[in-house]
């Protein structure tokens, strides 16, 4: 594969129709049906939603880390113009970690005990790069300081549970940047950080994203974070997009209801005190058992007749934006 | 960090994974704030005596442990033979101490064999899952429906009495210990977030296997090993009182109380002592197996 095909409008990343399910004795249970999305060089994809909405398991299929019973039932994941559904385990195994890495929720769970920081990281360099060890441990020490790791020769030799989770998270960013993958995916890096680490980790993340030209996913609950960092979002709702546009469109003029709902759930700063926060009533639907019609319908506060028998297509609106919602497309067109 | 063995890198996955869970076990064997209790520190020194036997068995013994001198058959304890000497007239003192090295022979082996085919075959089975876990955990509970003795003396009356073949027996009658503890920890950190991130790095299954698996069950490996030592050393024993074990001349505990049972009426330490020797050697490990596991299940 080359690194820059000719016909540079083509995404880095174009996922076409996937659908992931689980199949659970209590039935089948549709984590993600039919997303469509692509990811451009450079640029930082936010994918907002409630737990269970199928941000996870939509990232975890473009790596194809969905265990049975789980399994991707259909669709195109095409990064470069190769489609990685399509690959052998083998070939796969050499595109994650080289092509595509991953950094995960909780660093402490995520790096593995027995190994120290920068055995982990030489590990991969030597893996996918072919380095010697003298090499990757050179490399590794380099790593951990573009990270932002004081001290990176001596942190080298330490054990994960001797580090700070923000210097944790570091590592597992150094560890998934360490082959200059093309495409990054951090799901919710800084949920489990405190705040002034979290901006630190989003500077961090940004910057060396920007850097070496690599295309971004960031998953989040929090849709502040996200419009730190990202230049367009999606906001996944029971395994589907609603919505899906630059962070100007969706956070200034969301259009379909659940994003609406959604900042309105949000403090901000304009949020004067004593002003009570507006919950999303009701619950996230059972997947095995979707409703019917429009999947956010039972708790939309402007649902009306079509919603409830019929599902919405995911169409352009306005300005390369796309949402799911009939307030924006007559029933019957 | 300076000092550190550079063998962590190694190619192959199962050597470094070695190394790593070797670490740890030592780990685990100097973990602080264990405070060993009087019992736990006999038992190392006891343990250690049994080493030295096995290590220079000719610098304590003071005869050759097979030599006849059929004159003096039979012979009560003096100074020339401590322990007094057996119905063919060899040293019963040295031949004691030549046991030890008999039985720790073959738990060694016994021990090696059962670690590896268990630990890799739990490994597979717990990581693997599926089909392969099905037939796995079959083959496992065959060989712990029938007791381990019975399969050993079957197994030996195919081999012959042969001291290798002997050790490997009993190793495989205890390889179900391992492969448990072993497939039990292999399903539980499978699903850790750790080893889907070792998975979006690139890593491989066997990778994954042996560097992520395998070096958080040698805790648990490490203490059932012990159990599998003691367990070993009593069925070498057994196995040599009813004749099916270590072939003469060779000097273990168990023919020797077998033989001495014989002359219980004339002389009775004849069939006391070799079973002293055994008692002591299962009594350390124990006590050390006891405190491994105290400190393990703190840290």
């Amino acid at each position: 594969m080359t690194r820059h095909r000719s016909d540079a409008v083509a995404p880095l990343l174009l996922v076409e129709d996937l659908h992931t399910r689980f199949e659970l004795e209590r039935g089948v249970v549709q984590a993600v049906s039919g997303s469509s999305f692509t990811v451009d060089r450079g640029q930082t994809l936010g994918i907002v939603g409630e737990s269970g909405s199928g941000k996870s398991v939509t990232v975890r299929s473009i790596l194809r880390l969905i265990r049975p019973p789980g399994r991707i039932a259909a669709g195109r994941v095409l990064l470069d113009g190769v489609d990685l559904l399509a690959l052998g385990e083998r070939e796969m195994t050499a595109v994650r970690g080289r092509q595509i890495s991953m950094v995960f929720q909780e660093p402490s769970a995520a790096l593995n005990p027995v190994l120290t920081v920068g055995e982990q990281i030489a590990e991969v360099l030597i893996a996918h790069l072919k380095l010697g060890k003298r090499e990757a441990r050179e490399r590794a020490v380099a790593h951990l300081r573009a990270v932002g790791i004081p001290a990176p020769e001596r942190r080298y030799g330490d054990y994960p549970h001797r580090l700070s989770g923000g210097m944790q998270q570091r590592c597992m960013i150094a560890i998934a940047l360490a082959c200059d993958p093309r495409l990054l995916i951090a799901d919710e890096p800084t949920t489990s950080l405190d705040v002034t680490i979290q901006a630190q980790i989003l500077t961090l993340l940004a910057a060396l994203v920007r850097e070496k030209d690599a295309g971004l996913i960031f998953i989040t609950h929090d849709i502040g974070v996200i419009a730190q960092i990202a230049e367009r979002i999606m906001v996944m709702y029971a395994g589907k997009i609603a919505e899906l546009g630059t962070t100007e469109q969706v956070i200034d003029d969301p259009r379909h209801p659940y994003t609406v709902e959604l900042l309105k759930s949000l403090p901000g700063l304009s949020t004067e005190r004593g002003v009570r926060l507006e919950e999303i009533a009701g619950e996230v639907p059972d997947l095995a058992d979707p409703p019917a019609g429009c999947r956010f319908h039972p708790r939309c506060p402007r649902a009306f007749d079509p919603c409830r028998s019929r599902e919405p297509p995911l169409t352009v609106i306005d300005g390369g934006r796309r949402a799911a919602c009939w307030l924006h497309e007559g029933p019957g067109a | 960090m300076a000092g550190r063995s550079g063998s962590e890198h190694g190619s192959a996955a199962g050597v470094a994974g070695a190394a790593a869970a070797g670490r740890r076990a030592f780990g685990v064997l100097t973990a602080a704030g264990k405070r060993m209790q009087a019992a736990e520190w006999l038992g190392f020194l006891v343990l250690l005596a049994y080493l030295l036997m096995t290590l220079i068995p000719g610098a304590l013994a003071t005869h050759d442990p097979i030599e006849q001198d059929i004159i003096n058959r039979l012979a009560f304890p003096s100074a020339e033979h401590w322990f007094g000497t057996d119905e063919l007239g060899r040293d019963l003192f040295s031949r004691c101490i030549h046991g030890a090295r008999t039985s720790i022979r073959t738990a060694a082996i016994a021990v090696l064999f059962s670690m590896v085919v268990g630990a890799t075959g739990g490994l597979f089975s717990g990581y693997v899952g599926g089909r392969l876990d099905e037939l796995l955990a079959r083959a496992n509970d065959i060989l712990v429906s029938f007791p381990g003795i019975i399969i050993a003396m079957a197994l030996i009356a195919v081999t012959g009495r042969n001291p290798i073949a002997l050790a490997l027996v009993i190793g495989l009658v205890n390889t179900p210990a391992i492969f448990r503890v072993t497939r039990a920890v292999a399903l539980q950190v499978r699903v850790l977030p750790y080893v889907d991130a070792a998975r979006s790095a690139g890593a491989s299954n066997l990778y994954i296997m042996f560097r992520s698996v395998l070096p958080n069950c040698t805790t648990e490996v490490f203490i059932q090993a012990l159990l599998i030592a003691t367990r070993a050393i009593i069925t070498e024993s057994s196995l040599s009182f009813l004749g099916l074990g270590i072939p003469p001349p060779a000097p273990s505990w168990g023919a020797m109380l077998n033989t001495g049972r014989s002359y219980l009426q004339r002389m009775v330490w004849y069939g006391v002592i070799p079973g002293l020797f055994l008692m002591g050697l299962i009594l350390a490990l124990q006590f050390v197996s006891r405190y491994l596991r105290r400190a393990a299940s703190r840290t």
